[in-house]
C-alpha cells in the first residue's frame, strides 16, 4: 500500500464523522479570529444561545484595521472604533483570549500564530481569512474561511468539509542570488494559474524549499490561495522543530521531545501516493513582478509584457492592461512607483524587513515615492528596533509604522491616491486593493520594493547584491 | 438557523457579469467590511465598478433598469477568487440574487455562498456564452435552476448544472446552515479532540 500524505494524516486523525451531505465534519485544534469577519458570527451565537465550547482553542487579534501611526483610542475612524469594540465586547462575553491594541502579542493573525508557538505542526487550523495557508509552512491544515464557518467553529470547533486532491509541487536546484520565496510563488502561480489549485491542498517540496526557513517557507505557503488552493503546506522538518524550540505555547522538556515526535509522524511518507506532481527548477526563476489585476499577471524582471493574443484569456488581459494602462510589448524594468509597501501577511516578518534593509542602507528614497514599512507585528517591530533596521529605514526616507495590515487591502488610513502606482510586497493586485479604485499594484519582494523605493522605478534589486 | 429551509429551485430573470476571475475586492470593496453586521451589504455589490466618485451610476449591468429584479447571476470562470469574506455573497444575496451560474467558481466563495443557501452551479463555455447572450437578447427571459434534476431551462431549452454533491445535498435537505447539525455531535467531537496529541498536553498514554 502507498504512503500517505500530511494531508491525509491529518485529515483521518481529525475526522469526527461523516455528515448527512456526504461531507466530513473535522475537528479544528486552533482558531485565530480578527476584527473584520467575526462580528455577525458572534451576532448568530447569541442568537441562538450558544456558547463556545472549545474557547480556550480560539485565540483574538487586532489587525485589518488598525491605525499604524496614531494608535490613540478611540479610533479617529468611527467605523474602525466601533468595529473594535465589538470585538472587545465578544472575547470579554464568550471568554476567548485577546491581543488587543496595546499588547506585545498584537499582530497581523497570521504573523502572531507562528511567532507564539500556538500554530504547531499536526494541527488543524482556521481563521476568517484567505492567507490562513501561511500556517501550512508548519505542516498544519490551515483554512481560510467565511464567517458562517467561524460560526461552526465557535459554536462547534469543527467544519463541515470536502476533501481535496494533493498536488506535490517540487522546487528543484537552488535559487538564484537574489531571487527570494515571493519569487518563487509568484512563478508557481504564473505557472498553474490563478484558479490552477482549485480542488487541491498543494505540498511545497524539492531542495529549494527544504532549505528555505520558517519565515521563508510561510512566504510560499501564504499566496496558495492566489493559485486557487485552498490549502498549502510544508513537510515539517528539523527546521521546523528548532523554530518552535523555546517558543511560548510549545511544550517544554519532555514534552518538547514529545512534541517533535507527533511532528515528525505526520509528514508525508516517501512513498505517498499524491493525485498529481509538477516540479520546476529554482534557476528558472527570476525576480517578479506582477503588471495585471491579479497574482498570475507577472513577468521575470528580464521579460516584457505580454500580449492579449499570446494568452489563454485575452479578454482578462486587455481589461488588465485598461486599468494599468500599459502597452503590451514594453519591458517591465523602469515602470515608475509613487509608493512603496513593505509588509503585510505575505513579507511583514523580520527576514523581510532585513532584506530590504539591506537595500536601503546608507541610501534615499527617490524623493517621488512615499514609502512605507509596516512591520506585521508589535515582535517583529521590537525585533527590527534591537537591530537598527527601524534607524536604516528612517534615515534612508521611508515611514516607520506600528503592526497591522496596512495598505495590503487599505481598511485602515493607509491608502493609494487615484492613479498611483505602489510596488507592494503584500499578496494582491486587483482592482482597488489598496483603497483607491484607480490605484495600480505591482506585487513583488520586499527587497524589489525596497530598490523601487529607490530609484522611483522597478529595478532589478540583483543589481544590490 | 432553527427551521429547515430545503433549496430545491430557483426560478426568475437574469443578469450577466460577463469576465474570468472577479475577484471579492471587486465585489465588495474592503471599505464596507468595517460595517458590524450584513444588514446594509445589499447597497455595495460591485460598487466602485457602478459608481464613480461623485456616486454617479456608471454602465453597469446592476445599473440597468433591463435587469432589475434579477434573481440569478451569470458568470464566467473563477468568479468569487481572492478574499474570503463572506460580505460578497452577502451583498449579492441581499441585492437579490438567489442563485449563481458560472464556468466556475473560487473555493472559499462556493463555500461561503452554499452555507447562506445561495447555490453556485456549473456549467460549461459554450452553455454561458448561449445563456449570457440569451438575456443579453431579452433580459425578460425567465430561467429556472433546478438542483433535483440538475438542470437550467429556459424557454424550450434545457441544460445540465453541475455542483458538488455535497452541497446538492446540503442546499436540497436543508442541511446548508450546518451549526445545529455540527453540534449535536459535541460528544463525538469531544472524543476526536481527547485522541489528538497536542489536545492533552503531549502527554504520553
Amino acid at each position: 500500500m502507498a504512503g500517505r500524505t500530511l494531508y491525509d494524516k491529518i485529515w483521518q486523525s481529525h475526522s469526527v464523522g461523516v455528515l448527512p451531505t456526504g461531507q466530513t465534519q473535522l475537528f479544528i485544534g486552533l482558531h485565530l479570529i480578527h476584527e473584520i469577519t467575526t462580528a455577525p458570527a458572534f451576532d448568530m451565537l447569541r442568537e441562538n444561545g450558544m456558547d463556545v465550547p472549545f474557547r480556550e482553542r480560539t485565540f483574538a487579534t487586532v489587525d485589518h484595521i488598525v491605525p499604524t501611526d496614531i494608535r490613540k483610542r478611540p479610533f479617529l475612524d468611527s467605523e474602525a472604533e466601533e468595529l473594535i469594540q465589538a470585538l472587545e465586547r465578544n472575547v470579554e462575553q464568550f471568554g476567548v483570549e485577546f491581543f488587543g491594541i496595546d499588547s506585545m502579542n498584537q499582530g497581523i493573525v497570521h504573523v502572531i500564530g507562528p511567532q507564539l508557538g500556538l500554530t504547531q505542526p499536526g494541527m488543524t487550523l482556521a481563521c476568517g481569512d484567505s492567507h490562513t495557508s501561511t500556517h501550512g509552512a508548519f505542516g498544519t491544515l490551515a483554512f481560510g474561511i467565511g464567517t458562517s464557518q467561524v460560526r461552526d467553529v465557535l459554536a462547534t470547533q469543527t467544519l463541515a468539509m470536502d476533501k481535496l486532491n494533493v498536488r506535490r509541487i517540487n522546487i528543484n536546484g537552488e535559487l538564484g542570488a537574489g531571487v527570494y520565496p515571493k519569487d518563487v510563488i509568484l512563478y508557481i502561480i504564473r505557472r498553474l494559474g490563478v484558479s490552477g489549485g482549485k480542488g487541491f491542498a498543494y505540498e511545497y517540496g524539492g531542495p529549494v524549499i527544504d532549505r528555505m526557513n520558517m519565515e521563508e517557507r510561510m512566504t510560499v505557503c501564504n499566496m496558495s490561495i492566489e493559485g486557487g488552493a485552498l490549502v498549502g503546506y510544508v513537510n515539517p522538518d528539523q527546521t521546523t522543530f528548532d523554530y518552535l524550540k523555546g517558543r511560548p505555547h510549545v511544550p517544554k522538556g519532555d514534552g518538547f521531545d514529545r512534541a517533535v515526535e507527533y511532528w515528525r509522524s505526520v509528514a508525508s511518507d516517501a512513498d505517498a501516493n499524491y493525485d498529481e506532481v509538477v516540479s520546476y527548477d529554482g534557476k528558472e526563476i527570476e525576480p517578479t513582478v506582477t503588471w495585471g489585476i491579479n497574482p498570475g499577471q507577472s513577468v521575470g524582471i528580464s521579460e516584457k509584457l505580454p500580449t492579449p493574443e499570446e494568452s489563454v484569456d485575452p479578454e482578462g488581459v486587455k481589461k488588465a492592461y485598461e486599468h494599468m494602462g500599459w502597452k503590451p510589448g514594453a519591458p517591465i524594468l523602469g515602470t515608475p512607483v509613487n509608493v512603496a509597501f513593505i509588509g503585510s501577511c505575505t513579507n511583514g516578518r523580520l527576514a523581510d524587513l532585513r532584506a530590504a534593509a539591506k537595500i536601503a542602507k546608507g541610501r534615499k528614497v527617490n524623493a517621488n515615492v512615499r514609502a512605507l514599512v509596516v512591520p506585521g507585528s508589535a515582535e517583529v517591530k521590537k525585533l527590527a528596533e534591537q537591530e537598527g533596521l527601524h534607524e536604516v529605514f528612517i534615515e534612508a526616507g521611508f515611514q516607520w509604522r506600528e503592526a497591522g495590515c496596512s495598505m495590503c487591502l487599505a481598511m485602515n488610513p493607509d491608502k493609494l491616491n487615484g492613479r498611483e502606482i505602489s510596488a507592494s510586497s503584500s499578496n494582491r493586485n486587483f482592482i482597488g486593493r489598496q483603497g483607491s479604485p484607480q490605484g495600480r499594484t505591482l506585487l513583488m519582494s520586499p527587497a524589489m520594493v525596497a530598490a523601487a523605493a529607490l530609484n522611483g522605478k522597478v529595478v532589478d534589486a540583483r543589481e544590490y547584491e | 438557523m432553527s427551521d429547515i429551509v430545503k433549496i430545491t429551485k430557483v426560478r426568475g430573470t437574469a443578469v450577466p457579469i460577463r469576465g474570468n476571475d472577479i475577484d471579492t475586492d471587486r465585489i465588495i470593496p474592503a471599505r464596507y467590511l468595517k460595517e458590524a453586521t450584513f444588514a446594509r451589504m445589499g447597497d455595495y455589490p460591485f460598487f466602485d465598478e457602478r459608481f464613480d466618485a461623485s456616486k454617479k451610476k456608471k454602465d453597469h449591468p446592476f445599473n440597468d433598469p433591463e435587469y432589475k429584479g434579477a434573481s440569478i447571476l451569470f458568470v464566467n470562470k473563477n468568479f468569487g477568487c481572492g478574499s474570503s469574506r463572506e460580505h460578497a455573497p452577502q451583498a449579492l444575496y441581499r441585492f437579490g440574487i438567489q442563485a449563481i451560474v458560472g464556468e466556475s467558481f473560487a473555493a472559499i466563495f462556493a463555500g461561503n455562498c452554499t452555507m447562506m443557501g445561495l447555490p453556485t452551479v456549473v456549467v460549461g463555455a459554450k452553455e454561458i456564452a448561449q445563456l449570457m447572450k440569451s438575456v443579453e437578447d431579452n433580459p425578460r427571459t425567465e430561467y429556472i435552476v433546478d438542483l433535483e434534476s440538475k438542470t437550467i431551462s429556459f424557454g424550450s431549452q434545457k441544460m445540465a448544472i453541475e455542483l458538488p454533491e455535497t452541497y446538492r445535498t446540503a442546499l436540497t435537505k436543508g442541511f446548508w446552515d450546518s451549526t445545529a447539525l455540527l453540534r449535536s455531535n459535541l460528544n463525538e467531537v469531544k472524543k476526536t479532540a481527547a485522541k489528538l496529541p497536542y489536545m492533552t498536553g503531549f502527554t504520553r498514554s
